[in-house]
């Protein structure tokens, strides 16, 4: 199956020399949901506006359904819808004007029955015929999505949907995504919420400065996560690890004050159980116990440190 | 050809005037009433006539070409200019249309409305002095080369303009002195022989020039060269329009 979207050795330097992408590769399948996560001036947004085709790229090439973003870029831009991160609208237009507008620039025609269906979905519908300046900032970000679907895309870019928005609209729209990829709808987002990343996404890609630093399923990353550490804290303090502990996972930390036992929480036995009991026959008393779990967040930190 | 972005950006851009109406039909036609009472009636006589053409009649072509250059450039560097300042632009540049199409919507939209605008303040005039129009046909082309090459001028005017005031500047420092001195309200026959030959410096006088002609043929150039000049300046516009799409000047990084 050809990719949604492929990225080949992308880079982008600025006239200024700053450079913000760096030799990027990445395929987006086809129907996922995408979520691209980086810090602020990470490169996300200028990734996503090469791809739209508001930015020029420096070197490397973009495939949108097998189209190339430049040499055939009616093709590979007709598929794509943008929802961008600033709330930029035609203040004094009303929603209906403007996602017929949005409609006919990808070059469909009118269709009103689209446009209902679009404005309904996003609880629109009521204020169609009202001035976009008068519409709240939630109900503004609404406008931007429906925009971007007037026109069918088959691939949806969603640049930080959830930025300023409050938990029950943040809910909707994570409906709203949810049933547009049922639809088929490929969907790359960007955030830099982890929990949203978490709640929404297929796969997750990481970006820092302007470089990849890793792309992965998020069933993958998260069994990572599922990384538990037990700390046992020593009455006396050890210098070797006991032999009738040796076949457990352990580590000497704290200059011998403490054990260390790593395990997963997602496998059928955790092998606590037996340690306890092993502990004990070892006569090894100890004084407190502590479990911590590393989140996606201190990963994700982790990697933008390095 | 995707007829339907073309068709989205020219309705966008009307139905901007619309909304605006008072804003782009009515001050403009306004002022030109003002000036028919400041020239026309106070002035014209003791005027009388310039080249066998009563004094108030005369005026009519330069004042619809004063109204045709300042609203073409108006209306096409805020069209395409406040797009970018409240950064609307995002949709064009993500949309499948070429540039020529981007240009064709805006500019087609911005020349419509100063056509529209150039004949309500021939029908204005029409009440109040006599017109006669020898070449319709000629009349009607200067009208469209001229509202097309200016807002074709002002486009890139929106483009190039970071601000506001830039967006004012060339109007009011450039356009307007060039068409008050390039004969709206005068022949340059009347001026003394050196400054006749500065004037011909002035795009503006054969642009005026020939369209006075197609009304009352007299003419302070010849209406070939008129026309020729007229191609020049859509040349130029066009070439420099192709030059920031080609480059992406201010528009694209």
């Amino acid at each position: 199956m050809k990719s949604a979207i492929e990225i080949h050795d992308l880079s982008k330097t600025y006239k200024t020399g700053f450079s913000a992408l760096k030799n990027i590769n990445l395929a987006i399948r086809k129907g996922e949901i995408f979520a691209l996560l980086g810090p602020n001036g990470a490169g996300k947004t200028t990734l996503i506006s090469i791809i739209c085709g508001i930015v020029n790229k420096s070197t490397g090439t973009i495939l949108v359904d097998g189209h190339d973003s430049v040499s055939d870029y009616k093709a590979a831009r007709t598929l794509i819808g943008l929802v961008p991160q600033e709330l930029t609208t035609d203040a004094f237009e009303t929603p209906w004007a403007t996602l017929s507008f949005s409609r006919g620039l990808f070059g469909l025609p009118p269709n009103p029955a689209h446009i209902e269906k679009i404005l309904k979905q996003l609880s629109l519908w009521d204020k169609k015929d009202e001035k976009i300046m008068r519409l709240s900032g939630g109900m503004k970000r609404r406008v931007l999505i429906g925009k971007a679907l007037a026109h069918e895309p088959r691939i949806l870019f969603l640049d930080e949907p959830t930025a300023g928005v409050d938990v029950a609209l943040r809910k909707d729209m994570w409906q709203i995504v949810r049933d547009l990829r049922s639809s088929g709808v490929t969907i790359i987002l960007t955030t830099h919420y982890i929990d949203e990343a978490e709640e929404m996404a297929d796969r997750i890609g990481v970006i820092n400065k302007g470089e990849m630093i890793l792309v992965e399923d998020k069933v993958t990353l998260l069994h990572k996560l599922g990384q538990k550490k037990l700390t046992i804290q020593l009455v006396k303090p050890l210098k070797a690890i006991p032999p009738k502990l040796k076949a457990h996972n352990l580590q000497i930390a704290q200059e011998g004050k403490a054990l260390v036992f790593n395990y997963d929480t997602h496998a059928e036995q955790t092998g606590i159980a037996t340690l306890m009991d092993d502990l004990k026959s070892a006569k090894l008393a100890f004084s407190d116990l502590a479990t911590t779990q590393s989140s996606l967040e201190d990963i994700f930190v982790d990697l933008v440190k390095k | 050809m995707n007829i339907y972005a073309v068709w989205a950006i020219y309705r966008f851009e009307m139905a901007r005037a619309l909304r605006t109406v008072f804003q782009s039909i009515i001050s403009p036609v306004i002022s030109t009433v003002l000036y028919f009472v400041v020239f026309g009636a106070a002035m014209g006589s003791r005027v009388t006539e310039i080249d066998g053409v009563a004094y108030g009649s005369f005026i009519v072509p330069g004042l619809i070409m004063l109204s045709l250059l300042t609203q073409s450039i108006a209306n096409a560097s805020f069209g395409i200019y406040f797009p970018r300042f409240v950064g609307t632009i995002f949709e064009l540049l993500s949309a499948p249309i070429s540039y020529f199409e981007m240009v064709l919507g805006y500019v087609g939209a911005a020349a419509t409305k100063s056509i529209v605008l150039g004949l309500i303040i021939l029908a204005t005039a029409s009440f109040i002095v006599p017109i006669h129009i020898a070449h319709p046909f000629w009349m009607l082309l200067f009208l469209v080369l001229t509202a097309a090459t200016f807002s074709l001028f002002g486009f890139i005017i929106g483009v190039w303009a970071d601000g506001f005031e830039k967006l004012q500047i060339i109007p009011l420092l450039i356009i307007t002195p060039l068409t008050f001195l390039g004969g709206s309200f005068y022949s340059i026959n009347v001026l003394p022989p050196f400054w006749q030959k500065i004037s011909l410096f002035n795009p503006v006088v054969y642009l005026i020039s020939g369209f006075r002609w197609s009304f009352y043929e007299v003419s302070d150039v010849s209406v070939g060269v008129s026309l020729a000049m007229t191609f020049v300046f859509l040349g130029i516009c066009l070439v420099t329009v192709a030059w920031i799409f080609r480059t992406g000047y201010k528009i694209k990084n």
